[in-house]
């Protein structure tokens, strides 16, 4: 666009460039090797694959001796149930705390800060006991419940933020003609805070689809496995064949790189948007 | 590839809690079905195939009404996993036994039953039972089924092209080892300190037996009297040390697949082994590879090696089916099952009496040192693991310590002898 | 914590009592309330309960009183590693607050000058290993640094530093501020996201008043926009300490659970880790693991404390 670029700013884009090589660098070397022979990887961990050190072993290895499929159903399962979950529910008492006053409002505010400072993990003694008694260790269900209970305190500030600058008089009007308070959440302030989701979203689902913590203690196996769970596992089994752990990572990489390129711009602004008030 | 410590050791994840959904629906299946359907858990998720397509249709042939599932997790998350499974009452009716403590533990908590009065159990020595008995001996929990030995497998094709004879003393080792270091292309010795054990137990270990002499100093040091700061130990420890300079660039960071990838790309000479690396080294290999045992100290007197009781197989007591299990067991015990598990898996010896031909020419070279050597446990294996610190993690810290420089062979015998000295009555003194 | 039950129920029963809490904000306040204590509350109470008790062999436990927590901090098998953990992941979060903060800060303030062309994919790209598992950056890492594959020579060789290569992750003296520098690139996205939005938020106004009043760049920057990003800033600080004093996963990946060698990077995640599953031979202690927990429960909360009290107060303006 500008026919001049000043010194400063070229030093300004080479400082970028250089770190965007170092945040990217590694993962695409990754993904390069994953395409080479054994003997190519170590001969040479830098080059393109050609003709002749090209090869999909690996990934042939990956999906005849695990079940990727499947991992990532689970994955997206958990994933957008807890989410949808965790927007819900921490819509309904952010509406609740930020829209009437009441005793014990600020204390309940109080109470679910505990929730951000305080990792539920120091919790996991008791929440494995507690999963035994309820019979819902390996289930999907165990997961979402304990991501909902992780996710929703800094849910409910989030929204919080984003009730508040919807504007008062919509609800009045609503109020006047008589419509009730569920009718008011459901029709008016639900649709309205559909921006905050991303931000919410930032928050709480990167941290879901990443966790190994709860599913290695809560669902181990037998086909309940996250990919995050499943690659390590794979990896944990595979570790000497280099061509199948290059493969998995790549497998396990994919789909985030995919749905994060397409769904970057709403993230990012989600991000910036939840910080800044 | 995976022995019980080739993976344990790399990170034990914590399935605590059980499968309820999926051990209860096997239940399930138990009851449906007939009474007769027996599961096993196990760790070794690598041997699913054999057990399908050799072992449960060799002991169906036999006996046909008795059904039998085999149902791995991965080894290193076996030990959390199937405790949880067996607190919640979820746990299959067989169950594969570590080596001492972790199953007596089982025991003692009464999740195993006594298989004392299991036929065949007169086809294993003393020896072989003691990992799985109690502390007296007089009850056995699980039925032995194999050990693992200890020893150096070495590229045979460097070995030609340097004109080099595998070692028997270790004055022979050293001067091997110079030689290949001289020639420069190769490294001597295939071994990391990253994941630590490597350097306790292919290291330590391996070597150890012939400084202390086996069971019995593995004995003295239970009974308290010989400590680790005696001369065996130093020694070992001293050794050891020694090897540092002959191993790859970058050891303190190479873990234990970097060292499998070492010796089996053709750029290590030495790889100081496990017998159960053979059938993954068969696999990867692609030069001829053979076996030495750990040289002698000096060139007189008897040999030792490790031959470490590792893998078993016991009853849940809260089993349905505890007669059909028992019946598998007595099958477990039999010639027929060592054979096809010993040529399954070379580098798995079955541990009973009876002769047992092994193919492998490298697994059968291990072997046969059980005729010319006497065989010994790990040291740090029975009662002295139990306290806080524990031997076994100890050693793994000082043997890499050892080999990283960070720790003389002296203070790294201390630092053992103090550990088990805070815990352990005998050592008090 | 013991009143944590009085504080959930209370709003909702004894309420429309006195000020006549109207059924709907119970209904849309229970669900939220439900789950969160017993998933995450409870838990965490129950937790800080088993601390008082010990097991025996057989599994049966106990009340035991401070027995564990003097174990923890005076039996020196215990204690050494406790001190031991602490000391290290003090060092981490040290590592975070200057390495990564001060990178995320140098970014964010490239990433905001004005008319800056390609901003958005910079930011992309620079965020995007946030995103993935810990896992899977462990792992690359691992491969990036092993010396046998050789990349992290050739690359350091290529610029001239070949000497400078060693096994970084594997000598004592250098693994842990390598785990901590792998953390931090990963995780340098999220200061830098944040303080950009912050960076962003000043109004154009102001600085322009600074620049027609003669204030150079440097001065714009240290007495406007650092004076303003302040809050923000605090934010991060306290986020950086929360998740850094909960990390576990990525030395769990590269180092294990025994945190080697020597235990030169076990952190208090790991610690827990070892002592509540056990390891190896070691069998694990649910007991001492939750007073472990405890113990680092403790130490989130002075952390968290200090910020509220002493830091945020000064910062004044509530942010977040």
């Amino acid at each position: 666009m500008n026919r001049y670029i000043r010194p400063g700013r070229l030093a300004v884009h080479i400082a970028l460039i250089l770190y965007t090589i170092i945040a990217i660098g590694p993962i695409l070397l990754i993904v390069l090797n994953a395409f080479k022979t054994r003997r190519a990887i170590f001969a040479d961990p830098l080059g393109f694959p050609d003709a002749r050190t090209f090869t999909t072993i690996g990934f042939d290895q990956v999906f005849a001796k695990s079940d990727f499929g499947l991992y990532f159903i689970n994955s997206l399962t958990i994933t957008v149930v807890s989410l949808g979950l965790i927007v819900l529910i921490g819509a309904m008492a952010a509406w609740a705390l930020t829209e009437y006053r009441f005793r014990g409002n600020t204390l309940i505010s109080l109470y679910l800060a505990i929730g951000i400072m305080v990792p539920i993990r120091l919790g996991s003694v008791s929440i494995l006991r507690m999963m035994v008694e309820l019979n819902l260790v390996n289930t999907l269900t165990a997961l979402i419940l304990v991501y909902v209970a992780q996710g929703l305190p800094l849910a409910v500030l989030i929204l919080s933020e984003f009730i508040q600058q919807i504007p008062k008089d919509l609800r009045d009007a609503a109020r006047c003609d008589g419509v009730s308070e569920y009718r008011i959440f459901g029709s008016i302030i639900l649709p309205l805070i559909r921006p905050a989701i991303a931000t919410v979203a930032v928050f709480t689902m990167v941290p879901i689809w990443n966790d190994l913590w709860f599913p290695l203690i809560l669902s181990p196996g037998d086909g309940k496995q996250t990919v995050t769970l499943g690659v390590q596992q794979f990896i944990g089994q595979y570790v000497t064949d280099w061509n199948a752990v290059l493969a998995s990572l790549t497998l396990a990489i994919a789909p985030i790189l995919v749905l994060y390129l397409l769904f970057s711009r709403y993230l990012v602004r989600g991000l910036t948007a939840g910080a800044v008030k | 590839m995976s022995f019980l410590e080739s993976k344990d050791f790399m990170k034990r994840a914590g399935r605590f809690l059980a499968t309820a959904s999926v051990a209860a629906s096997a239940l399930a299946f138990a009851h449906g079905a007939s009474a007769q359907t027996l599961t096993v858990e196990s760790w070794r998720n690598d041997d699913a195939d054999v057990w399908n397509n050799q072992i449960i249709p060799a002991f169906n042939k036999k006996y046909p009404n008795i059904k039998v599932q085999f149902k791995a997790d991965p080894p290193t998350e076996y030990n959390a996993a199937l405790n949880a499974r067996l607190a919640g009452g979820t746990a299959g009716d067989l169950i594969t036994c570590r080596p001492f403590d972790a199953s007596l533990d089982l025991f003692k908590k009464g999740h195993l039953v006594s298989v004392n009065d299991v036929k065949g159990m007169d086809n294993f020595s003393d020896v072989a039972k003691s990992a799985w008995s109690t502390d007296d001996g007089k009850t056995t929990f699980c039925m032995p089924m194999a050990s693992v030995i200890h020893g150096f497998i070495y590229n045979k094709a460097i070995f030609d092209e340097l004109k080099l004879t595998p070692p028997k003393t270790v004055a022979e080792f050293h001067a091997v080892l110079d030689k290949i270091k001289a020639n420069g292309k190769y490294t001597p010795i295939a071994m990391g300190t990253a994941d630590q054990w490597e350097a306790a137990t292919m290291g330590f270990q391996n070597i150890g037996v012939n400084y202390w002499k086996g069971e019995e100093g593995r004995k003295a040091l239970i009974e308290g009297k010989q400590k680790f700061t005696d001369a065996p130990y130093v020694q070992t420890f001293t050794e050891l040390a020694s090897w540092a300079p002959y191993m790859g660039d970058g050891f303190k960071s190479q873990k234990y697949p970097d060292t499998q990838n070492l010796f089996t790309l053709g750029r290590a000479a030495i790889y100081p082994a496990g017998s159960w690396d053979i059938p993954i080294f068969r696999k990867q290999a692609d030069f001829e590879f053979d076996a030495f045992a750990p040289p002698a100290p000096n060139a007189s007197g008897k040999c030792y090696i490790s031959d470490h009781t590792d893998i078993a197989l016991g009853i849940n007591t809260k089993s349905k089916n505890v007669e059909a299990a028992k019946t598998f067991l007595s099958w477990i015990a039999s010639s027929e099952f060592a054979d096809i598990y010993a040529n399954a898996l070379p580098g798995f010896f079955p541990l009973t009496k009876e002769k047992v031909t092994v193919k492998d020419p490298v697994a059968a070279k291990f072997v046969g040192w059980r005729d010319t050597c006497e065989s010994s446990i790990r040291n740090s294996y029975q009662i002295l693991s139990r306290g806080t610190p524990n031997l076994e993690n100890e050693l793994w810290n000082v043997s890499a310590q050892v080999l990283n420089g960070t720790m003389k062979p002296e203070e790294a015998a201390k630092k053992a002898e103090d550990g088990l000295a805070s815990w352990y009555e005998p050592h008090k003194k | 914590m013991s009143t944590t039950s009085f504080e959930t129920t209370a709003p909702l029963v004894a309420a429309p009592a006195r000020s006549r809490l109207p059924l709907h904000i119970v209904v849309f306040l229970a669900p939220a309330l439900l789950i969160y204590s017993i998933f995450s509350i409870y838990p965490l109470v129950d937790t800080i309960r088993l601390s008082f008790y010990a097991g025996d062999q057989t599994g049966a436990q106990h009340f035991a009183g401070l027995d564990n927590f003097r174990m923890l901090l005076s039996d020196p098998t215990w204690s050494g590693q406790f001190w031991n953990a602490l000391r290290n992941n003090l060092f981490f979060f040290g590592v975070h607050m200057v390495v990564q903060n001060g990178i995320g800060l140098g970014l964010a303030m490239l990433l905001s000058l004005p008319r800056l062309t390609g901003g958005s994919v910079y930011r992309t790209l620079i965020f995007l290993p946030t995103m993935l598992s810990v896992v899977i950056i462990g792992f690359v890492w691992q491969l990036m640094l092993n010396p046998l594959w050789g990349i992290a020579p050739s690359l350091l060789k290529a610029v001239g530093l070949g000497s400078f290569f060693g096994p970084w992750l594997g000598q004592e003296s250098t693994a842990l501020i390598t785990i901590s520098l792998i953390s931090v690139w990963q995780f340098v996205g999220i200061p830098m996201m944040l303080i950009y939005a912050a960076l962003i938020n000043i109004p154009d106004d102001l600085l322009d008043a600074a620049t027609v009043d003669g204030a150079g760049p440097f001065s714009v920057f240290w007495f406007v926009r650092l004076p303003l990003i302040l809050p923000t800033l605090g934010v991060v600080s306290i986020l950086t300490f929360v998740a850094n004093f909960n990390a576990f996963d990525l030395i769990y990946a590269v180092k294990g659970a025994l945190a080697g060698p020597n235990f030169s990077t076990d952190i208090l995640g790991t610690f827990f880790y070892r002592t509540f599953f056990g390891y190896q031979l070691q069998v694990g202690s649910p007991t001492m693991g939750a007073t472990v927990a405890t113990a680092m429960l403790i130490v989130i909360l002075i952390g968290v404390l200090i910020y509220l009290f002493g830091i945020q107060r000064r910062l004044q303006r509530h942010t977040f």
